[in-house]
């Protein structure tokens, strides 16, 4: 299984990059970590003519937290925002789903911004960006602009950058005091795409009521889904177990997956529910604690 | 730079690719495409790295960049040169020796057929280094991106837990 | 003798090369000038090929030759039958083999027409995806009942109705008898067994060598005197021209020894053409299309039973998927209708199946070859049975066991060595109790279940009984010899592809000549170093060249004793063979090497006595009348997540019996690789097809082989029945762990989550969480 020819460059600078994407526009793909490229190459299910290796481009490694968030650079590996104790404190629901993306040797090397422009729908950190609000800078020769992580992803494998643009970084907005989060999925194995994942993050006043609530999945369509009528049920709520309930079955009737070789659709529908019921226990429950007594 | 400054010659069919593996830097010319996989096996005559699936999930081809494991199928050649490559044939600490998991293994009967080996042997390698002291849940999951079709895991659980628990002893810890 | 080795859990000869990448594998022979093959498959189930475009192709910059079936010539043959139908009265038997590269018509995705001959594997990939076929799609038979109807699309034009085979057995009069049952029951059951994904794929390198007029041809298959013999017939070769080479084989488990691949038939003839060394590696995505699978069968089974639930009777009747072609005759579904039998006792036995054949890649056996099928369907009506009459699945099975005194045990049915299925040994009620003790089956049932129940949890257990029959012939040699440097060398003509021959075999000789067990070097798979032998298969490795190496060694030990007699002029009674040593008993500075005494035995003057040899070396052969029956039992205690039905395996057990053990390590190791592809079979591995035969989850990716955190950690227990058949008392053990964890499975989830009481029964195999939902959701809106 070996991929078509291609011809390569080695990024000397990030305008240099840019200004090969813009000449070879769709022809080209850049190269990051490779690890959801490269199967696909050498499956030949994409044969790009040119590959852009970025992994030159040490200045694209970054997490950096700022006032406005936590900004990802391009060429971060998975492995390094796993061990990154900003992540940890700051963006907590990222650094739960860091653990079930695959498994460390494809950490060690994939990036997560090189997975968000895959977009494949099954994969969990979409579902993260929709849930946090995240929002995706993207650059080309002539320009720049940030896409919000709900108009980033399109369709299956298709997100809103154009031929001549990269996703050079992506930033997560600080979490709101008294917020819990929460990502769970349902995987055959350890590491396998989720049959259906649910990322989950809840907000309460001091009185311990919802004041702001998102709820996405992933693999319950082609895209990742938000599920805002979902959210919507919790809010002005305390999350008791049957208000939980409620955004489960709202979930639950929201999304539209198509089935698979592991999972039918009512099942994946049924699991949706389920995992969104648990994700929003947990999540209310560790908003709970930051509630004060 | 505009593109029509931008010089062609960053776009090549043909790469000069210097590696060091094992310790030991090697060049060659190949093309961009070639796997490092292949690059290993066949440009350089490593064999000891297997290949299994060539999409990333078995972990036969499990090799370490800077330490750290990664799978040589989902690597272009051209990619691994910032890197130090480690593959299975620079564990053992000379001919005729073998390093002290690979004693593990043969102690325990943790492998049949031999294929899935290698890669596993990087894994593990790589994973005690870093947790000199695993329960058994925590090496079936840190094991759980290598598959192996002979064994059932069972005595290669076995073998990294002996291997870890040598180590320990060997620093004067607790074993 | 001593026995210093036999029977101990001896580290391994071959691990340090195995360890340190240094063993060689038939991708790491590299050859100068090897060119590389690449196919172009057949992406549609069924089609009629109308024209073939090569131009492109073979402008390609490095490509060297392109072949269609029209450019083999006379070397376009179908391939042999390899297992002819078995002496049954009344079958049907349709031999349709497959051939080298398809001609006309394609019968499954994956069938090669076009071999691609390239500086690399690249490039011959590039020239694969240049060359344009015209195809005309057919009608598929792709669904096994589908195929099985009067109106299906044929896939071979002249065989109406799919039938590749049909085969009743009975024995006794199963309608008269079960007129009189106090209980019948009747169900449908399926059973796919997947394929076996080793993690090596296969592959071949072929070396022609023009001047020495030799051909060389590394392989990995299961059976290297046979691919010698087959290819050198093919290419009109004298056998002594051949040398097949299979080195170190990472996994067979059956689908190795299918003969002969296109792939293997091809190779060796394009490097005569070329006159160059080529080489072909299998990739992954070919894997899944191009080497063997054993998938499914559906039965519709019955069984009778008298009140205390003692078996009146069985009847089965089934339909077997034997895929497009059937080469390897009726070896799998033979076995599914032996092995249902079991350790039961089964007055009346009335079984029938219809092999059909579908627009899929061929099927042939796969560890457990068929064994897994019967089993399901025995084991199952005897736990729907119990639950009917109101026993304890271990109770019915003890009730129905052959008694220890029976054997050996006769079932008047043709086996798959065409001799009437008989167990040798066994005792079978010992092994349920030694597995129900392992895992607490009765503290479980009275106190943990119940308290875990109270507090919400779904946990069940299961157990399950099975026989396996192993060791069958025709036979298998070894030539055994003490060299001149005091080492043995022990030579078989089988391969090994992870078993641990390359030490258990070294333990007997060992223990035979008096030298550590790593001064014996074994040399398995190399057609030049022993030239005759069957193959590694069917469980029989071990106790077939186990014993013709046994006998070997021991004609060599008693050479040993005899020259040693003559050296020291004593009786051979007075004389002590111990580390590499001849000495005399109680003197042991009086003494020989063993080295030396082999020099002496080939002299340089002199002469050899008429009827002796020179050296210290014996070759003998083995071959069993009838193959020697293992049995084992396995038990399993589950926790099942009610609202998304994911399974966690808490505790599991084997008891099994093969007899006596040669290595205890290497039989357990057996035993836990057989149940973990049991677990991939039971609950993770499914070759989905749609209906036009594509094979919808053709990677590592999506067809799920199970990891660390999915098999559990087993308890095992093992008991002794020696085989009468054989000097070594030995059993199989290879395919033991892979054959009752269907039933396992099926048994614990129907008591973890109580689905008799919203009568919903597991029929099939494979289960998923996805398929346990959807069975019980339908249960629970009845």
């Amino acid at each position: 299984m070996k991929p078509a020819p291609f011809r390569y460059a080695a990024a000397e600078s990030l305008e240099h990059a840019l200004a090969l994407k813009a000449r070879y526009g769709e022809e080209a793909r850049f190269l990051a970590g490779g690890q959801s490229l490269i199967p696909a190459m050498n499956f030949r299910l994409a044969q790009p003519a040119v590959l852009i290796d970025i992994n030159p481009l040490l200045e694209l490694n970054f997490i950096s937290a700022g006032t406005d968030g936590l900004r990802i650079g391009a060429r971060t590996r998975y492995a390094t925002v796993e061990h990154s104790a900003e992540v940890d404190t700051l963006q907590p629901l990222l650094a739960e789903v860091l653990p079930n993306i695959a498994h460390p040797q494809i950490r060690n090397r994939g990036t997560l911004c090189g997975n968000l422009a895959h977009a494949d729908p099954a994969s969990e950190l979409p579902a993260v960006m929709l849930a946090s609000g995240a929002r995706m800078h993207a650059r080309s020769a002539s320009g720049e602009r940030w896409i919000a992580a709900s108009d980033f992803f399109i369709n299956l494998f298709e997100t809103a950058l154009r031929a001549d643009e990269m996703l050079v970084e992506i930033e997560l907005p600080p979490l709101p005091p008294r917020t819990g989060t929460c990502f769970m999925e349902l995987a055959r194995r350890q590491g396998d795409y989720a049959m259906m994942g649910v990322a989950v993050q809840v907000t309460l006043d001091a009185g311990g009521k919802c004041t702001l609530a998102s709820i996405a999945l992933c693999n319950a369509g082609p895209t990742p889904m938000a599920a805002p009528a979902a959210a919507q049920v919790l809010v002005g709520n305390s999350l008791d177990s049957k208000v939980i309930a409620a955004a489960a079955a709202q979930a639950q009737s929201e999304v539209s997956p198509n089935g698979n070789v592991h999972a039918t659709a009512d099942y994946q529908r049924h699991l949706a529910g389920v995992l969104t019921r648990r994700a929003l226990a947990t999540a209310g429950a560790r908003a709970l604690q930051k509630v004060p007594a | 730079m505009s593109s029509t400054e931008l010089s062609d010659t960053s776009v090549n069919d043909s790469v000069t690719v210097t590696l060091t593996v094992n310790g030991k830097r090697y060049t060659r010319t190949v093309e961009p495409r070639m796997l490092l996989s292949d690059f290993l096996r066949h440009e350089l005559g490593l064999t000891g790295t297997h290949v299994g699936c060539e999409h990333g999930v078995c972990g036969a081809c499990t090799v370490q960049m800077d330490g750290q494991p990664a799978r040589s199928c989902l690597t272009f050649a051209v990619q691994a040169q910032p890197h130090a490559i480690s593959t299975v044939e620079g564990l053992a600490p000379a001919r005729g020796q073998l390093h002290p998991l690979q004693e593990a293994f043969r102690e325990c009967h943790g492998l049949q057929c031999g294929y899935c080996t290698p890669g596993i042997l990087m894994t593990m390698q790589a994973f005690l280094a870093a947790h000199p002291d695993p329960d058994e849940a925590q090496i079936r999951h840190a094991l759980s991106g290598n598959l192996c079709r002979c064994t059932g895991y069972q005595h290669i659980v076995d073998a990294v837990a002996l291997a870890a628990k040598n180590a320990r002893a060997a620093k004067g810890g607790a074993a | 003798m001593s026995t210093r080795y036999f029977g101990e859990p001896v580290k391994r000869n071959e691990d340090a090369r195995l360890l340190t990448g240094a063993a060689l594998f038939v991708d790491d022979v590299e050859l100068t000038g090897m060119l590389h093959a690449a196919f172009l498959r057949s992406p549609y189930a069924h089609a009629r090929i109308l024209s073939i475009d090569s131009t492109a192709a073979k402008q390609r910059p490095g490509v060297i030759a392109i072949y269609t079936a029209e450019d083999l010539g006379a070397y376009w043959q179908p391939g042999p039958l390899l297992v002819p139908p078995p002496p049954v009265a009344g079958i049907t038997f349709n031999q349709r083999c497959q051939v080298p590269l398809a001609k006309d018509v394609v019968r499954h995705v994956g069938e090669p027409l076009v071999l691609v001959i390239a500086e690399s594997r690249y490039i011959a990939e590039d020239a694969v995806n240049d060359i344009v076929v015209d195809w005309d799609p057919l009608p598929v038979a792709a669904d096994l009942e589908a195929a099985a109807r009067p109106d299906a699309p044929r896939v071979h034009d002249d065989v109406p109705g799919n039938v590749a085979a049909w085969v009743r057995q009975t024995n006794g009069d199963y309608a008269t008898a079960s007129r009189g049952a106090h209980l019948t029951i009747k169900r449908r059951f399926t059973y796919d067994h997947g394929c076996s994904q080793p993690m090596e794929t296969r592959g071949v390198v072929a070396q022609w060598d023009n001047k020495a007029d030799k051909l060389t041809i590394w392989d990995t298959t299961q059976a290297p005197v046979a691919i010698r013999n087959g290819m050198a017939a093919m290419l009109k070769l004298s056998e002594r021209q051949v040398r097949v080479i299979a080195p170190f084989i990472g996994g067979g488990f059956g689908p190795k020894i299918m003969m002969f691949y296109p792939e293997e038939v091809l190779v060796p003839w394009v490097a005569m053409q070329l006159d160059t060394p080529v080489k072909w590696i299998e990739d992954r995505a070919e894997h899944f299309v191009a080497t063997t699978h054993e998938r499914g069968q559906i039965h519709d089974a019955e069984m009778a039973l008298d009140k205390d639930g003692k078996i009146i009777g069985v009847k089965d009747v089934f339909l077997h998927d034997t895929g497009a072609y059937d080469p390897y005759g009726l070896t799998v579904p033979l076995n599914s209708q032996c092995t249902l039998l079991g350790p039961y006792v089964v007055p009346h036995y009335d079984s029938t199946f219809t092999a059909v054949f579908t627009n899929k890649t061929l099927v042939t056996p796969y560890r457990g070859a068929g064994r897994q099928h019967g089993v399901f369907v025995m084991e199952r009506l005897l736990d729907i049975a119990a639950r009917e009459l109101g026993i304890t699945p271990a109770e019915i099975r003890r009730r129905n066991f052959i008694a220890p005194d029976a054997f050996p045990y006769n079932h008047k049915i043709i086996y798959q060595d065409f001799t009437e299925l008989t167990y040798d040994s066994g005792n079978y009620a010992p092994i349920l109790d030694q597995v129900l003790k392992t895992i607490d089956y009765e503290r479980f049932i009275k106190e943990e279940q119940p308290r875990l129940r109270a507090a919400g949890k779904c946990v069940g257990i299961a157990v399950v009984c099975y026989v396996e029959g192993t060791g069958i012939g025709p036979y298998e040699g070894a030539k055994v010899q003490v060299q001149a440097s005091g080492k043995v060398s022990v030579v078989t003509g089988i391969g090994t592809q992870g078993q641990g021959h390359y030490t258990s075999f070294a333990q007997i000789v060992a223990d035979a000549t008096g030298v550590d067990v790593t001064d014996v070097e074994v040399v398995t798979g190399d057609t030049d170093q022993f030239y005759w032998g069957a193959g590694t298969f069917a469980s029989r490795g071990a106790v077939v060249a186990g014993n013709a190496i046994g006998q070997a060694a021991g004609i060599v030990r008693q050479k040993i004793l005899s020259t040693a007699a003559e050296h020291f002029e004593c009786a051979e009674t007075d004389l002590v063979i111990e580390n590499g040593k001849v000495s005399l008993a109680g003197v042991p500075d009086h003494s020989i090497t063993l080295g030396e005494l082999a020099r002496q035995a080939n002299p340089m003057r002199g002469a050899v006595a008429p009827g002796t040899e020179p050296g210290l070396e014996a070759t003998s052969y083995f071959g069993p009348t009838m193959g020697a029956t293992a049995s084992g039992a396995h038990a399993m205690i589950i926790e099942v997540d009610p609202e998304t039905m994911m399974i966690e395996i808490k505790r599991y057990a084997v008891a099994h019996d093969c007899g006596v053990v040669i290595n205890p390590l290497i039989v357990e190791g057996q035993v836990q690789g057989g149940v973990a592809q049991g677990i991939g079979n039971a609950f993770f591995e499914q070759l989905v097809y749609s209906e036009e035969g594509q094979l919808l989850n053709a990677s590592l990716a999506d067809y799920l082989l199970p990891t660390a955190l999915d098999v559990p950690r087993m308890e095992m227990t093992h008991t002794v029945t020696p085989s009468p058949l054989n000097p070594l008392g030995i059993k199989g053990v290879g395919e033991a762990g892979a054959i009752p964890v269907g039933p396992l499975y099926a048994q614990a989830i129907e008591d973890a989550l109580q689905l008799h009481k919203i009568k919903v029964e597991l029929l099939d195999i494979p289960l998923s969480p996805s398929r346990l939902w959807e069975l019980t959701r339908a249960g629970k809106l009845e």
